[in-house]
């Protein structure tokens, strides 16, 4: 198998060229990972908006993609450490389990949909529905997210650093969100609500976690579900 | 002696009959619309329209018991390494854990593992019991994705993404409070007791193209082993199977509109949709035009009592069947012997649909644990698995008298129609004529 074991970059590194191998290749090399491999960091070259990259890694392992990806890049990761070194396509980390995936650029429309676990950083802005339908996963974005974000939240923490489009948050359940800039418009059933200490210290946590400096929790406001909808009620038909 | 004119015979509407008159006025006093489970009940086109011709003296038959009728089918050789291989070509459809009892869902996969053929998860992921007695297991991909993980989609046979369903094409699900248990709402990350509404739509793809990158994704994540079905309502037929098998599909599911669900508005069911019927020939046409008929599997459900109704679906070009609703019977769902039960709900056995409220006193559609105990997982997969062997036999039956070595060499041939909307829907002659509707330049 050519360019595997003779990486570049990074001496460690084990090196998979797209322009070279193709995904199938790249992605069931990922999944024969035993558990304790030592094979710990890998590096994709040339993604070139290719979708399903690295998808379904259930090791701990860390993995760097050199350029930008096309749709669900990360989907269902279950432990791995993947930073895109570009931006993401749609449905970037959509249903994660746990570890983390970080877009240095941009994510299109939902961001981290669905997904159960794990932290999703977008160091750029992203698109519509970002989190939507989200199970647990945190999701931090530095920039602004684009419409219908959140909906249908059921949990997890939605943490943006700029600000969110209309319909924020639209029948959520119990997922947090946290925006320190300008919300166009709150969706059915979602509220603002108050930040107490303990949401205090989770955001601050959270923050940490995704690398953000110079950005106080107190800077931030919160929303969440009124709960008013959890229970259908023939008089609350006008809201849906 | 006075003259007295006759009476007039009271005189009830057909329009306005006694459902409807009901219906209204349980509207008025309410305010919402009626909820229920099951599929259509209005009376509907269907297999009984159609009739088999049998052998005579240019078609000879097989021997019952003697001569060898072939009912096994393999499924997802289009792209999946590891096909399912069935053999019968009835398969359990989707049910999900939290509509029905952990017991329900456990006899299911036993009746379905004695039979040889398959059984499928449902909204609400997939549950051990399910997984532990289902040697084939069809884990199905949900707008809602409750449940979903790596590690099940890992270790299921087969992914079925789902896009509809025959009793509500574009509707969502909906689960009330009063069957979200501590356990089902932990497997679907949601508060206990609230009502569960499970999106219509999937939350991170839209259209054909999409539909074709997320089948990628799943294949990718599963190392391209798998076959992947993709399931609609029968809406358009023909052309959301051109387009399921355009997106890279395997196997196509179309389920009519007396394909059952947990709990849709009334409304809905009756209203939306397509006969099974009427959705064979068109799902059938895509296929053929494209020239993956047979190269990419056709499951068809909704309204399947019987081993004829596998006959005849099977003439008119299907692949397998699915049943939902007669798997739930045979595991003892209306059944009789809880009419006494029934009567308290306001109900009679053969009637009872309110499989939402989690009241079922057979313990199959609930989540009480006190009435869950009425299904015993290993007799009621044993009815299962007799039934399906029954339906099997049938459609063997028919099959042999029609001259076929195997249930798949039954063909439109065999069929007439005893009504002209049967005729055109099935596009087979109606009986007794040459005419099918609709073809031959005839209207």
């Amino acid at each position: 198998m050519p360019a595997t074991s003779k990486a570049t970059r990074e001496s460690h590194a084990r090196v998979f060229d797209l322009d070279v191998q193709s995904l199938r290749e790249l992605n069931q090399a990922l999944h024969k990972l035993a558990p304790g491999s030592n094979e710990t960091a890998w590096e994709v070259l040339n993604p070139k908006g290719n979708h399903s990259v690295a998808v379904g890694v259930d090791q701990p392992v860390s993995i760097d993609v050199r350029g930008s990806v096309g749709y669900y890049c990360g989907g269902m990761n279950s432990g791995s450490a993947i930073t895109v070194h570009g931006s993401a396509g749609p449905g970037v980390g959509e249903n994660m389990m746990s570890g983390s995936i970080t877009v240095k650029g941009d994510a299109s429309q939902y961001a981290g949909a669905t997904g159960k676990g794990g932290l999703l950083v977008i160091e750029g802005n992203a698109s519509s529905r970002c989190g939507i339908s989200m199970k647990g996963i945190d999701i931090v974005v530095h920039g602004n997210i684009g419409h219908m974000s959140a909906f249908m939240a059921q949990s997890g923490n939605l943490v943006v650093l700029g600000d969110a489009g209309d319909a924020l948050g639209d029948s959520i359940y119990e997922a947090r969100l946290f925006v320190r800039g300008k919300v166009d418009s709150l969706g059915a059933d979602c509220i603002a609500k108050e930040m107490r200490p303990e949401h205090l210290e989770l955001l601050q946590g959270l923050l940490d976690r995704a690398g953000v400096k110079d950005v106080k929790p107190s800077e931030f406001k919160r929303y969440g579900s009124a709960r008013t909808l959890y229970n259908f009620n023939i008089d609350n038909a006008d809201a849906y | 002696m006075t003259y007295r004119n006759p009476p007039t015979t009271p005189r009830k509407s057909a329009t306005f009959d006694d459902y409807t008159l009901s219906e209204i006025r349980r509207a008025a006093a309410t305010g919402i619309y009626d909820i229920r489970g099951a599929g259509a009940k209005r009376k509907l086109p269907h297999f009984d329209d159609l009739l088999f011709l049998g052998a005579s003296i240019s078609r000879y038959p097989l021997e019952g018991y003697r001569e060898r009728c072939d009912t096994s089918v393999v499924l997802g050789s289009r792209h999946a390494k590891k096909p399912i291989e069935l053999k019968i070509p009835i398969t359990i459809a989707g049910m999900s854990f939290g509509s029905l009892s952990g017991p329900a869902k456990e006899a299911l996969g036993r009746g379905a593992t004695l039979s040889g053929t398959s059984t499928t998860t449902g909204d609400g992921g997939m549950t051990e019991e399910e997984r532990g007695h289902s040697k084939q297991l069809v884990y199905q991909y949900l707008p809602s994705r409750y449940g979903m993980n790596l590690r099940d989609l890992r270790r299921a046979d087969a992914i079925e993404v789902v896009v509809g369903q025959g009793a509500k094409p574009g509707g969502g699900g909906m689960l009330l409070g009063q069957k979200i248990s501590d356990r089902v709402a932990e497997m679907r990350t949601l508060p206990k007791g609230i009502d569960q509404r499970s999106a219509s739509r999937h939350p991170d793809w839209t259209g054909p193209d999409d539909l074709e990158i997320k089948i990628l994704e799943l294949r990718e994540i599963t190392d391209w082993e798998k076959p992947i079905y993709v399931k609609v309502g029968g809406a358009r037929p023909y052309y959301d199977t051109a387009l399921a098998v355009k997106a890279g599909a395997d196997v196509v599911v179309v389920d009519g509109m007396q394909g059952g669900t947990a709990a849709t508005q009334e409304v809905f069911i009756e209203n939306v949709g397509q006969p099974t019927l009427a959705c064979i020939r068109p799902a059938v046409q895509a296929l053929q035009d494209l020239g993956m008929h047979r190269k990419v599997q056709l499951i068809v459900s909704g309204g399947i009592r019987n081993g004829a109704d596998v006959a005849k679906a099977l003439a008119l070009g299907v692949d397998a069947v699915s049943i939902g609703t007669a798997a739930l019977v045979a595991l003892g769902d209306n059944d009789p012997r809880w009419e006494a039960e029934y009567n308290e709900l306001g109900t009679t056995a053969g009637a009872y649909d309110d499989w939402h409220e989690g009241k079922d006193p057979a313990g199959i559609t609930t989540q009480d644990p006190d009435l869950m105990k009425r299904v015993d997982p290993i007799a009621a997969g044993r009815r299962l698995a007799n039934y399906l062997k029954v339906m099997t036999l049938e459609a063997q039956t028919i099959a042999r008298a029609c001259g076929k070595n195997s249930l798949h060499n039954l063909e439109p041939e065999d069929l007439v129609a005893l009504t002209i909307e049967a005729a055109a829907m099935a596009g087979v002659p109606l009986a007794g004529t040459n005419w099918i509707p609709g073809k031959n330049n005839t209207f």
